[in-house]
């Protein structure tokens, strides 16, 4: 096993002024631009030997700006090698290269983004919805997608939804102040 | 005379009403005669919207929906949450906890590839093998009924350790279901591995190339079937595995057959760890002392105001982990098992992602299937051993 780090063996393979590299809890992370994407992740598979992609994923930053973080971990088959791939997306729709020319696996992991969040990778070559019937409108986890209880013909049943029933404890909230609803 | 060949397909819906597909997948098949021209996957009937339930509920909470993703192995599917909720903390849970934890998941192992096994052959039209396997899985989750109260969706581990000690009786009634299930294995051995009509249903068959595994992220069995040592629990390890010895199964058929020998050893491995769990159970607290992540003794309720505080605001509010994000993965029974949450301090998750091994394992199908005819689909689909729950979350 190689002893230096996996960041260390990166960094003459990408424009290493572009991206910023972190160890955070144990894990090697590597942010970039989405136009630096691609190359960052040919080198990581073809320079570090990073053969597989074990997952991606995304979560949605709003109110910041830009929105979409996508997250790509790669791993090496055999080995403990980790390293995440993390980069920001924004505009409507975002927008980020598609990693399938590089990562096969990518195909299913890229269309359920593309389904939750409605980030577009461009380059897949069969971008549809993968887990929400095919006619869904709108992409379930955004965070100004709201949970809702569908109606029912009981009288006197008001529609309740999860966040209401469970307050919203932001940190550094006095104690017994009883939370507040969420942020929309 | 001549004769004219026309290549005409015929396209076939497999599922997702169809007793050999493992709950509600589709698979839209294409067909030249026999022979599966192209397969696609398509999922989602299953889709309970888990991931964006679980932002709207304490961490506490959300361990009744975990355990209902990947349905068959629930202690591997607690053990994969708390790692990643534990690491956001930064907190380590005391020994005997790490080996309770260790000891169910192992036993959970077992009991989830004779899940496999009896479903698997079940498919084949083994049925006998189908009976065989469910009694001995019972008496796991009369096991897992002893220590949680639950059959299945137990809800055991919490944050920084266990619910609760293991009950009175427990460690005997393990060893006494642990002794019989060496025997039980190698019976089920004699009876499948050198039996003919078995070894040519699932030999040659559902062909993956070990490049191909890789490359589409296949875990798990389906990875080490086609000759690739890959076990979390040996090359990352978590929750204390490190102290545990056992080996990692390989095989390098890469078809049905060696998946199958795979997982065979693997309850025997499984076994092993589960008894070094029992021989070396150290004594001492089952979750940690830190009353802002776990709940008070019941004892000290009635003597202590602070005590009595702690519980109201950890069942009110529960639990804040400090903002970040984490990954962290393990090997469940089907292959890696990770979680990635972000915590912006509050709490409640902001985003909770189960990478999930069946969906990317099912990835792998339409490589195993192209090709072959359409026989051979049912065995492929069994020898993933896809747990739809897991998929479409």
């Amino acid at each position: 096993m190689d002893e230096t780090s996996i960041l260390d063996r990166l960094r003459p393979h990408v424009p290493w002024d572009r991206v910023s590299a972190s160890e955070e809890r144990g894990g090697a992370i590597v942010r970039v631009p989405p136009d630096a994407l691609l190359e960052v992740l040919r080198a990581a598979r073809d320079r570090l030997g990073l053969d597989t992609c074990a997952d991606i994923t995304a979560w949605d930053r709003l109110p910041r700006e830009p929105r979409f973080e996508i997250v790509y971990i790669l791993g090496r088959a055999g080995t403990g090698d980790r390293l995440m791939v993390r980069t920001l997306a924004d505009g409507e729709p975002p927008r980020v290269p598609s990693a399938t020319d590089i990562y096969r696996g990518a195909g299913f992991p890229e269309r359920e983004v593309y389904d939750m969040f409605g980030v577009v990778f461009d380059g897949h070559p069969d971008l549809r919805r993968i887990l929400m019937p095919d006619e869904w409108e709108g992409h379930p986890l955004r965070r100004d997608f709201s949970l809702f209880e569908e109606p029912v013909e009981f009288i006197g049943h008001t529609p309740k939804v999860p966040s209401e029933i469970i307050p919203y404890f932001p940190p550094g909230s006095p104690s017994g102040s009883g939370g507040e609803p969420p942020p929309r | 005379m001549t004769v004219v060949a026309t290549t005409e397909t015929l396209t076939l819906n497999m599922g997702p009403q169809h007793p050999s597909t493992h709950g509600v997948l589709r698979l839209v098949l294409e067909l030249e005669g026999e022979v599966v021209r192209k397969c696609t996957p398509v999922m989602g009937y299953l889709h309970t919207g888990i991931e964006k339930e679980m932002e709207t509920r304490t961490y506490h909470q959300n361990v009744t929906l975990v355990d209902r993703i990947e349905y068959l192995a629930n202690y591997n599917e607690e053990m994969a949450f708390y790692q990643s909720v534990e690491r956001l903390f930064g907190l380590e849970p005391p020994p005997r906890a790490r080996y309770i934890r260790v000891l169910m998941c192992e036993m959970n192992r077992i009991a989830s590839h004779l899940m496999y096994l009896g479903a698997g052959a079940m498919d084949l039209n083994v049925s006998s093998v189908f009976l065989y396997c469910l009694q001995d899985r019972e008496k796991f989750l009369d096991l897992s009924e002893m220590v949680s109260g639950q059959r299945m969706m137990p809800g055991y581990f919490r944050v920084g350790g266990v619910a609760d000690d293991l009950p009175e009786g427990f460690v005997a009634a393990s060893r006494v279901w642990l002794d019989e299930m060496a025997g039980r294995i190698d019976e089920y051995d004699r009876l499948l591995t050198d039996n003919l009509i078995w070894r040519e249903r699932l030999e040659g068959v559902a062909l993956l190339s070990a490049e191909d595994a890789i490359a589409l992220g296949g875990t798990g069995p389906v990875l080490r079937g086609s000759g690739i040592a890959h076990d979390l629990r040996k090359v990352l390890p978590y929750g204390g595995y490190e102290e545990f010895d056992f080996d990692v199964p390989v095989e390098r058929g890469c078809d049905a057959f060696a998946r199958y020998r795979v997982r065979m050893e693997e309850m025997r491995q499984a076994r092993r760890i589960a008894l070094q769990a029992l021989d070396r159970l150290p004594d001492g607290p089952v979750i940690v002392a830190d009353r802002k992540v776990a709940l008070p003794p019941r004892a000290e309720l009635a003597r202590s105001m602070e005590a009595v505080i702690h519980q109201f605001k950890l069942v009110s509010e529960g639990m804040h982990p400090p903002a970040g994000e984490t990954y962290v993965a393990t090997e469940s029974p089907r292959g890696e098992k990770g979680y990635f949450v972000v915590s912006d301090g509050s709490n409640r998750p902001v985003r909770v992602h189960v990478r999930a091994p069946s969906f990317y394992n099912l990835q792998t199908l339409p490589a195993m299937v192209e090709g072959r005819p359409l026989a051979d689909v049912v065995v492929a689909v069994a020898s993933i051993d896809i747990v739809l729950g897991d998929v479409d979350r």
